[in-house]
C-alpha cells in the first residue's frame, strides 16, 4: 500500500471515530462542517487527532484551511513527504 | 443526591485548608481523589486519613510545565479525570505603589495561568468523553477588589472571565465550568490576622462569623454533582452575605 493510500485510510478512520458518522459518508470531498455535521470544537479535535496519529504539528493557519477530508489527506501527505 | 461515586477528581491545593475540606467532602461522597500541592507530607497525611481512593500527586504550579504533567499524572493514577478543582492559590499582598513585578507575576502565574493550563490539559479527555466538571476557587475580592491585593484580585477576576469563555466553548460537550467565590474563610491564609482584625471582619458579615472550609466544600460538591448539570459559567458566592452579588 502506498503512503497516500495508507494515510487516506487512517484519516477516514479518525473522522469516522471522532464524528461518529457512517464510513460511506466520509468521501474525499466531504466537508467536516457542512457534510459531516462537525462543529468548531470537532474540527479542533480532528486536527489534534491528526497531529497525534501522524506525529506532525499543524499550525493554526494551516488548520483553518483544512475543511474537507481531502484537505486533511493532502496536508498530511505533504508533511510526511517533507 | 449529590453523590460522586466512581468519579475521579483532582484537587489542587489539597494540602491547604479549603482544598483539604473539598478533598474530604468529595471522598465522603464516593469520589476517587487526586491530592495535589507542594508539601508532600501534608498530602500523604491526608491520603492516609482518607484511606482507599486517594492518590498523592505533588506539583509546583509556579512551574509552567507542571500543569500538563499533573493532569497526565492524575489520569495515569485514576484512569481518567472527571472533575478538576482549581483551588491552589497564594497571595503576595502589598499596596500597588510598593508591589514588585515579581509579586504580580508570581500571583498571576499560580492563581491564573496554572488553572488555565490545567483546564486546557484536562479538557482534552473531558471533550473526548463528553462529560466533565471544572470548578475554580476564585474569591470575593475578584468581584469587589481589596486594597493591597491588586495582583490577587486581578487573578481571581481573571478566573471568572476565563471560566465563562471555557464554559461556552465546551457546553456542547456536556462539560460545566464554574467558579466558587469564597468570602473570608478561616484557614492558614487568614490565620495571619489578629483577633481584633478577625472580630472586625466578622462584624462585616451578616451571618456573623468567618466561613469554614466546609462551607466552600459543600458548594464544590454541589457543582461537581450530576444535580448541578444545568449550571455553567456561574459564580457561586459563599461569603456569609458580606457582598450580595
Ligand atoms: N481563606 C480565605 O479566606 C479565602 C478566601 C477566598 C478565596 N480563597 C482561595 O481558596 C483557595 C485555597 O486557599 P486556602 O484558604 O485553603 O489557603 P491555604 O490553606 O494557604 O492553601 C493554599 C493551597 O495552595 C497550594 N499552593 C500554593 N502555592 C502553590 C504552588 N506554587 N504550587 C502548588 N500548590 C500551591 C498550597 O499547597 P502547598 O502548601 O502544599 O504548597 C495549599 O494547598 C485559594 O485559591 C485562595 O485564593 C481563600
Amino acid at each position: 500500500m502506498t503512503d497516500t493510500a495508507e494515510i487516506t485510510k487512517q484519516v477516514k478512520e479518525i473522522v469516522v471515530e471522532h464524528l461518529g458518522v457512517e464510513e460511506s459518508k466520509v468521501t474525499e470531498n466531504a466537508s467536516f462542517i457542512d457534510d459531516l455535521g462537525a462543529d468548531s470544537l470537532d474540527t479542533v479535535e480532528l486536527v489534534m487527532a491528526f497531529e497525534e496519529k501522524f506525529g506532525i504539528e499543524i499550525p493554526d493557519d494551516a488548520a483553518e484551511k483544512i475543511t474537507t477530508v481531502k484537505d486533511a489527506i493532502d496536508y498530511i501527505v505533504k508533511q510526511k513527504a517533507a | 443526591m449529590f453523590r460522586l461515586d466512581g468519579r475521579t477528581a483532582l484537587i489542587t491545593g489539597a494540602s491547604g485548608g479549603i482544598g483539604g475540606a473539598i478533598a474530604r467532602a468529595f471522598h465522603a461522597q464516593g469520589a476517587v481523589v487526586g491530592l495535589s500541592g507542594t508539601r508532600r507530607e501534608a498530602l500523604a497525611a491526608l491520603a492516609e486519613e482518607l484511606g482507599d481512593r486517594a492518590h498523592v500527586l505533588p506539583a509546583d504550579l509556579a512551574d509552567p510545565a507542571a500543569a500538563e504533567a499533573l493532569i497526565a499524572a492524575a489520569e495515569g493514577a485514576m484512569g481518567r479525570l472527571d472533575i478538576l478543582v482549581n483551588n491552589a492559590g497564594l497571595t503576595r499582598d502589598t499596596l500597588a505603589l510598593r508591589m514588585k513585578d515579581e509579586d504580580w507575576e508570581t500571583v498571576l502565574a499560580v492563581d491564573l495561568s496554572a488553572p488555565f493550563r490545567l483546564c486546557r490539559a484536562a479538557l482534552k479527555g473531558m471533550v473526548k468523553r463528553r462529560a466533565g466538571r471544572i470548578i475554580s476557587i476564585g474569591s470575593i475580592v475578584g468581584a469587589t477588589g481589596n486594597p493591597g491585593q491588586a495582583n490577587y484580585a486581578a487573578a481571581k477576576a481573571g478566573l471568572v472571565g476565563m471560566s465563562k469563555a471555557l464554559a461556552q466553548e465546551v457546553a456542547a460537550r456536556g462539560i460545566t465550568v464554574n467558579v466558587i467565590a469564597p468570602g473570608f474563610i478561616a484557614t492558614a491564609m487568614t490565620d495571619a490576622l489578629s483577633e481584633d482584625q478577625r472580630a472586625a471582619l466578622a462584624a462585616r458579615i451578616p451571618l456573623g462569623r468567618l466561613g469554614r472550609p466546609e462551607d466552600v466544600a459543600a458548594a464544590a460538591v454541589y457543582l461537581a454533582s450530576d444535580e448541578a448539570g444545568w449550571i455553567t459559567g456561574a459564580v457561586l458566592h459563599v461569603n456569609g452575605g458580606m457582598a450580595m452579588l
